[in-house]
């Protein structure tokens, strides 16, 4: 390098490039990226070592048994246990048929044209809004079966597991609809063809060829949105499910409590030992979490190695 | 097949149509354009309801006192319908938030996207997606029972025990990987053949980085931030436990305030009545709050559509 | 991927020295110099260069002498190394994970591969010019004044930035608008503010890699007018599989070969019109006269 500089031009020297000052910035600047980087790792174990510290005592078999109860030693999670399987299965069957058949129809039938544009911004639009308004519509459409205006449409369900179904599968159509589109548009174009080529019909090429091979990402997607509906608590809030529920739901008509409305009660508790109880509420629900997302991973890579992608 | 030929005038009998099958076909076409049509009913949905509830309340109240008033007491005997302490506590805790999220975030996809290796990438990414994925009632628990203590016995003793300034700590950060993962999008959006000119005229990595890459993506890296704070102004449960219930128009984080959500959680946790003007509070605070991610969330939208326009 | 930072800087402020004392004297011995056109020097002197996408080998062997100002066109059909090639001689592979590179490249008497070296300066020195135009998204003032606001330019940036425009031949389309983007120049035109973004850090050699692939005939024929005309100011090296335009600029060619075991290695280097007229090699008059690539 010493001798790079040897071409004549007159304005060599009006070059001070300053390597090491350069350098210098740019290892503070990968310093502060990682720093930042870090920050958020640092944190969730922090949150995760303050939940366990606060929340192991209470953790035993007792706790996943026992109901509600005024007496911390006493109380349990059981109700929020079944009420919150009971929320999620009906959300699932409410939202994957709906929200595969809309991203069927989106991405196999639909003409390109305005109302199908509509419809796509419509979904991203309600991906961002947020969920306690979803809550607000499910209290009035399908608890009071009103919309405000005209007669109001039979009455409603009430403040049961069914309206905090169909008001969670509404907040997490958008999610599924999405993850479905995406995994529609990765079967291959010539699929189709071959499927067509044979004489099959639209509706036979999706169901027999189309879906199979979509079916993997679809899952993966849909149990993601469906964790995400497994923590959320303001719209149940919204529709009044329950904060002490001694029981287990039996119907789809019972009023019940789930996992993050019983944390929440419990955390506004004010003597410490309800909140260590929230903390204990938090484990499950976190382990219940994690579980559904290793799900949701390892469907992935093993869908991934299946079709090589 | 010419030997199979059809009487003149119609179709070889095995092209032609089959009703039955036809008809099943049309069905399950309708069906799923229902399907695709239930997410148009919700927002038709979700419009309707705020509106209608929404006029009825300004029946009563005059949007100029609304819109105006500094003072929001429906629930007590001295009403005052004055909107503007809770927009005040949610934006507080808002920008509070973005102040966490904005840095921290994009420091993280620019260590992600620029300087990770892949295996390195393959562990942090997971790692910061579960911070988006954590119950956001964890984080008021985290943020009532460690953030707020914390902070009374180290930097601000002052602190009441429910402050805006735990809440903006855990909505910023549970907004970093909304921030980091889009951004990190952008900037992976932008042309291998930019840095590679940018190496070419014997700049160092961290002069391609700030100066060519992340302006490069700076619109996407824009609608990242956008996105995080619409998600932030419509986060309900950790202000609800950390923040407070006091509407309080200040810009003090020690203080207790109250922001929209909360204050709808707060009426619909009591035993207001439905059909009285103080419950119809809570459908016309959730119309602002629409309306405010809906602007924001389009405005996101449009700065993405651009973005990508540059690059394809 | 380019070494320690901060170990490099430290080593950086010790050759700085060293290359400031080099400026004098080799500036002095240059000025004496009689005009090019008799007997050039030799720019760059590439010597057993072999290089390695991870295990696989895609350069073998490869010494060849550039010429100082001169053009010197790399051919060959695709795949035969001679893009990987031209990117040794400004250290532009040091960005790809996994290649390993063996020999010297002598610039100036000094190997650019030796370890105290710093890959941003080598590159100032060596510019480069890209198959696709790639002007950045901002004005095209700030596209040619970047490489000098980084590298510390103390002079006049507005004289720099017409000087650059001028000698790429761009000047007088774009003298009024210089606060336009770059983007929204012609594809000959982005070329063009790509070779004056190049010459704005003035750099000794300028490297080309398929320059006119993406451009039209009239765009093409610019560029090539402008490779000649820049030869006397700087050493070009220019790739391309376009044998007309390896005959037409250049006053060197080399050509490359990648056989059967897919390494590509120099088959023939000589002055242009010997390679096209008197081809010493039979795979190089295959190739040259169309039979295969």
């Amino acid at each position: 390098m010493a001798a790079t500089d040897m071409q004549a031009g007159a304005d060599r020297g009006l070059y001070v490039p300053r390597l090491s000052f350069r350098h210098k910035k740019g290892a503070a600047f990968f310093a502060i990226c990682l720093a930042g980087t870090l920050v958020g790792v640092v944190f969730l174990a922090f949150l995760l070592l303050d939940v366990w510290r606060d929340g192991a005592g209470f953790l035993r078999w007792e706790f996943l048994q026992n109901f509600p109860s005024r007496f911390p030693e006493r109380a349990g999670f059981q109700s929020a246990l079944w009420g919150s399987l009971w929320l999620i299965i009906t959300t699932a069957l409410l939202a994957f048929p709906i929200g595969v058949g809309a991203a069927i129809y989106l991405e196999e039938y639909a003409p390109r044209g305005f109302v199908t544009k509509a419809i796509q911004t419509n979904i991203s639009n309600l991906a961002g809004v947020p969920s306690i308004v979803f809550g607000i519509l499910g209290l009035q459409l399908f608890v009071r079966g009103t919309i405000g205006i005209g007669p109001s449409i039979g009455g409603g369900f009430g403040r049961s597991i069914i309206a905090g179904g169909a008001t969670m599968a509404l907040l997490i159509l958008p999610i599924v609809i999405v993850a479905a589109q995406e995994s529609i548009r990765a079967v291959p174009p010539s699929l189709r063809e071959a499927s067509y080529g044979v004489g099959a019909t639209r509706w036979q090429t999706v169901w027999h060829h189309v879906l199979p091979q979509a079916f993997p990402g679809i899952m993966t997607g849909t149990i993601l949105a469906l964790s995400r509906a497994i923590g959320e608590t303001a719209p149940l809030i919204m529709i009044g499910a329950l904060t002490f529920v001694a029981f287990r739901p039996e119907s789809l008509l019972d009023p019940f409590t789930v996992m993050p409305i019983q944390i929440y009660n419990w955390v506004a508790r004010p003597q410490p030992e309800f909140q260590d109880l929230a903390a204990t509420g938090i484990i499950v629900l976190l382990v219940m979490l994690l579980s559904m997302n290793a799900i949701a991973v390892l469907l992935r890579q093993w869908t991934g190695r299946r079709y090589g992608r | 097949m010419a030997a199979d030929t059809a009487a003149a005038g119609g179709p070889a009998a095995q092209f032609q149509r089959r009703r039955g099958r036809e008809l099943v076909e049309q069905a399950i076409g309708y069906a799923l354009f229902l399907c695709a049509a239930i997410t148009v009913l919700t927002t038709v949905g979700i419009v309707l309801i705020l509106v209608v509830e929404g006029l009825q309340f300004f029946r009563d109240v005059s949007p100029w006192e609304f819109f105006t008033g500094t003072k929001w007491t429906p629930l007590f005997t001295n009403q005052a319908f004055g909107v503007l302490p809770l927009i005040g506590g949610t934006l507080l805790v808002a920008v509070g938030a973005a102040l966490i999220s904005v840095p921290v975030g994009s420091a993280s996809a620019i260590y992600l996207s620029e300087f990770a290796s892949p295996a390195t990438r393959a562990v942090l990414k997971p790692i910061l997606e579960i911070l988006a994925g954590v119950p956001t009632v964890v984080y008021g628990y985290f943020a009532l029972t460690a953030v707020t203590p914390l902070l009374r016995t180290t930097l601000f003793p002052e602190t009441e025990i429910f402050n805006a300034l735990s809440a903006m700590v855990v909505v910023g950060i549970m907004t970093i990987p909304m921030v980091s993962s889009l951004s990190d999008d952008a900037l992976h959006a932008v042309p291998a053949d930019l840095r590679e000119a940018a190496y070419g005229v014997g700049a160092t990595k961290f002069e391609v980085v700030t100066r060519v890459v992340y302006p490069a993506a700076l619109s996407g890296i824009i609608a990242s931030y956008i996105l995080a704070a619409s998600r932030a102004i419509g986060e309900t449960m950790a202000v609800t436990i950390a923040a407070g219930a006091s509407p309080n128009l200040t810009a003090n984080p020690l203080e207790s305030i109250q922001t929209m959500t909360a204050y709808i959680v707060q009426v619909s946790l009591g035993d207001t009545p439905h059909g009285t003007i103080e419950f119809r509070t809570i459908f016309v605070v959730a119309l602002t709050l629409f309306a405010m991610t809906l602007v924001m969330n389009i405005i996101a939208a449009r700065v993405t559509a651009r973005f990508r326009e540059v690059y394809d | 991927m380019v070494g320690n930072v901060t170990d490099e800087a430290e080593r950086t402020a010790a050759s700085a020295a060293a290359r400031a004392a080099g400026v004098s004297v080799q500036a002095g011995v240059r000025a004496t110099e009689p005009e090019p056109a008799a007997e050039p020097g030799i720019a760059v002197e590439m010597r057993n260069i072999s290089l390695w996408y991870g295990q696989k080998q895609a350069v073998g062997n490869v010494s060849l002498d550039v010429p100082r100002n001169r053009v010197t066109a790399l051919i060959g059909p695709s795949g035969c190394g001679k893009s990987t090639l031209l990117r040794c001689i400004n250290r532009m592979n040091d960005l790809i994970d996994g290649v390993r590179i063996e020999g010297e490249v002598m610039i100036d008497g000094a190997n650019i591969y030796a370890p105290n070296t710093e890959p941003s300066q080598v590159r100032r020195h060596v510019g480069m010019v890209f198959q696709k135009p790639n002007p950045f998204p901002k004005s095209i003032y700030d596209n040619v004044a970047f490489g000098a606001k980084i590298n510390g330019y103390t002079g006049n940036m507005d004289d720099l930035v017409e000087e650059s425009l001028t000698k790429a031949a761009l000047w007088d389309e774009v003298k009024h608008e210089l606060k336009k983007s770059g983007l929204a120049l012609s594809g000959g035109q982005q070329q063009r503010l790509c070779i004056a973004r190049a010459i704005a850090v003035n750099p000794e050699i300028v490297l080309m890699d398929e320059p006119c692939s993406a451009l039209d005939p009239i765009a093409t024929q610019r560029i090539e007018d402008l490779m000649l005309e820049l030869a006397n100011d700087y050493t070009i090296v220019v790739v391309t599989h376009n044998m007309q335009q390896a005959a037409r600029v250049s006053h060197k060619t080399a050509f490359m070969l990648a056989e059967d075991d897919l390494v590509g290695r120099l088959i023939e280097f000589s002055d242009t019109d010997e390679i096209f007229l008197n081809p010493q090699d039979s795979r190089t008059e295959e190739y040259i006269t169309g039979r295969f690539g």
